[in-house]
């Protein structure tokens, strides 16, 4: 049996970002998307996964965050909150107010919501826009915000679903650089799925392999630098052998 | 300003048309008699346009709010929608004309059965696009809100609410070209005021020139209103006319 959202709260604080998986399974009608998952993933862990399109990554991160039931197998995991690819702001709503939306929705009153929002908006470098409506914001832009948005759920766990995917080479590094400095200021479990090798090796501290469905993780690299406040360099030698065993692991599992 | 110059070609053509032709002018009066007419029976005019405002502007209110309701329960509830959501098709052909008076008599001739006439005209558009409305919210973005913990009550509050506004406006937009017509039919069916009892007294009359001025008048107070929503609609729901470069 899963446990989930609302995970006791005797458990320790630390466990709270702590996932584990067992023999997770989910099938939807014939179609097997995941097979057998086994995984833990420590408190604060960064762990990207990359994989053939299709191979249940979002189904995965669907499943932590509890918004698909396995068909077989457990989810032991804190309170996750996901970031869909889309970053899905509100146009109704300012940039201020989407980023605001989930201590709203915890009954946060709405002064003190938006000064939280500022406050990390203004450390994403986005000073100046929180009362911008969402079209008048960059791509680049938007994607900070749904960050703020995901980071201020207060979730110990977060699942971010190919976030900067849709950003160019420039701003999906420049993403890269200011969620790495945030991540070190406060740090969290991170589950990334990416279709960006080199994403991984730069953000993560392990980076899981799947295979074309049915998905089964196929290589576990750990990425074994330490992370720092800017993201690792991506021409480093050491972060360039991890993309690459990464894509050779990702070859492996096409063929 | 094409706009303007078609219309400046259609009063011409009529214009030469009833004057020219051998049409008498209690048959169709040209412009320039309807203008005098305007112009002529001002207070008249304004008088009954006040009394069947009140109606368009009040049954559309009406309308709106009975709409909303309606479409969210719809939407809620998936088998009240199947239910009822063809029954509701099949209201639509019910000739008002030949109601209306059935409406009167069991109302009576005051405010009320005029209000009920327009509303049950203009509700259904309202319904209709504020159900697309509400279907129209992304699934993803429930899904999100889901992983935010938010609750149904706080989803409809946050996302479904805002994503219907701008689509109820759109069917009040519609509903209220028609609303005019059914605020006539039901003054036709018994009343003492409205423009439409202007013009059901100046036909008999020989009063032509009068009851195309009455038409005018009700001609634009659906433009006004039409208007007044459209502003209505930038105010309250700027984000409708926008390119989102999510959406």
């Amino acid at each position: 049996m899963a446990t989930r959202v609302g995970a006791p709260v005797v458990e320790a604080r630390e466990l709270e970002g702590e996932v584990r998986l067992q023999g997770l399974t989910r099938r939807f009608g014939e179609v097997v998307a995941l097979q057998d998952v086994a995984l833990r993933i420590a408190p604060r862990e960064v762990v990207a996964v990359v994989g053939p399109s299709g191979c249940g990554k979002s189904t995965l991160l669907e499943l932590v965050c509890g918004l698909q039931e396995p068909s077989d197998g457990t989810v032991h995991a804190g309170r996750a909150v996901l970031m869909p690819q889309r970053d899905l702001l509100l146009p109704w709503l300012d940039a201020r107010d989407n980023a605001a939306l989930p201590l709203r929705l915890a009954g946060t009153n709405k002064s003190d919501a938006r000064a939280q929002a500022h406050a990390l908006l203004t450390e994403l470098g986005l000073d100046g826009f929180e009362a911008s409506r969402t079209w008048e914001l960059s791509g680049g832009m938007r994607q900070r915000v749904a960050v703020a948005r995901t980071l201020l759920s207060g979730a110990p766990i977060l699942c971010l679903d190919e976030p900067f995917g849709a950003l160019d080479a420039i701003t999906r590094a420049d993403a890269q650089t200011w969620l790495s400095a945030i991540l070190h200021r406060t740090p969290r479990t991170v589950l990334l799925v990416t279709h960006d090798v080199e994403e991984a090796a730069v953000l993560a501290d392990r980076v899981l392999v799947l295979s074309p469905r049915p998905g089964r993780i196929v290589a576990d690299l750990a990425v074994d630098l330490p992370r720092t406040a800017t993201g690792r360099d991506p021409t480093d030698a050491r972060v360039v052998a991890v993309r690459a065993r990464a894509l050779e692991a990702l070859r492996g599992a096409m063929a | 300003m094409l706009a303007a110059l078609v219309v400046i070609a259609l009063l011409g053509g009529w214009e030469a048309y009833a004057r020219l032709g051998s049409i008498d002018d209690f048959i169709l009066p040209a412009p320039d008699q309807v203008a005098a007419s305007l112009w002529e029976d001002r207070g008249l005019l304004w008088d009954n346009l006040l009394v069947t405002a009140q109606e368009v502007v009040l049954g559309l209110a009406l309308a709106l709010a009975a709409g909303a309701l309606l479409a969210l329960a719809l939407h809620r509830f998936g088998p009240l929608r199947r239910a009822v959501y063809p029954l509701l098709v099949g209201t639509q052909a019910i000739p008002i004309v030949t109601i209306a008076p059935l409406l009167a008599a069991w109302f009576g001739y005051g405010l009320l059965p005029k209000l009920v006439i327009v509303a049950l005209v203009c509700f259904f558009p309202i319904v209709v696009t504020t159900l697309d409305g509400l279907a129209a919210v992304d699934p993803e973005q429930h899904k999100l809100l889901r992983s935010l913990g938010a609750s149904r009550a706080q989803t409809f509050r946050w996302v479904e609410a805002p994503a219907a506004l701008p689509a109820a406006l759109s069917g009040a937009k519609i509903a209220v070209a028609v609303g005019g017509i059914a605020a006539v039919f039901a003054e036709y069916a018994g009343s003492e005021k409205g423009l439409g009892h202007l013009l059901l007294q100046s036909i008999p009359q020989l009063e032509t020139a009068r009851a195309w001025a009455a038409v005018t008048v009700l001609a634009a107070l659906a433009i006004c209103c039409f208007a007044l929503l459209a502003l209505a609609e930038r105010r309250l729901a700027p984000w409708a006319h926008r390119k989102d470069p999510d959406a």
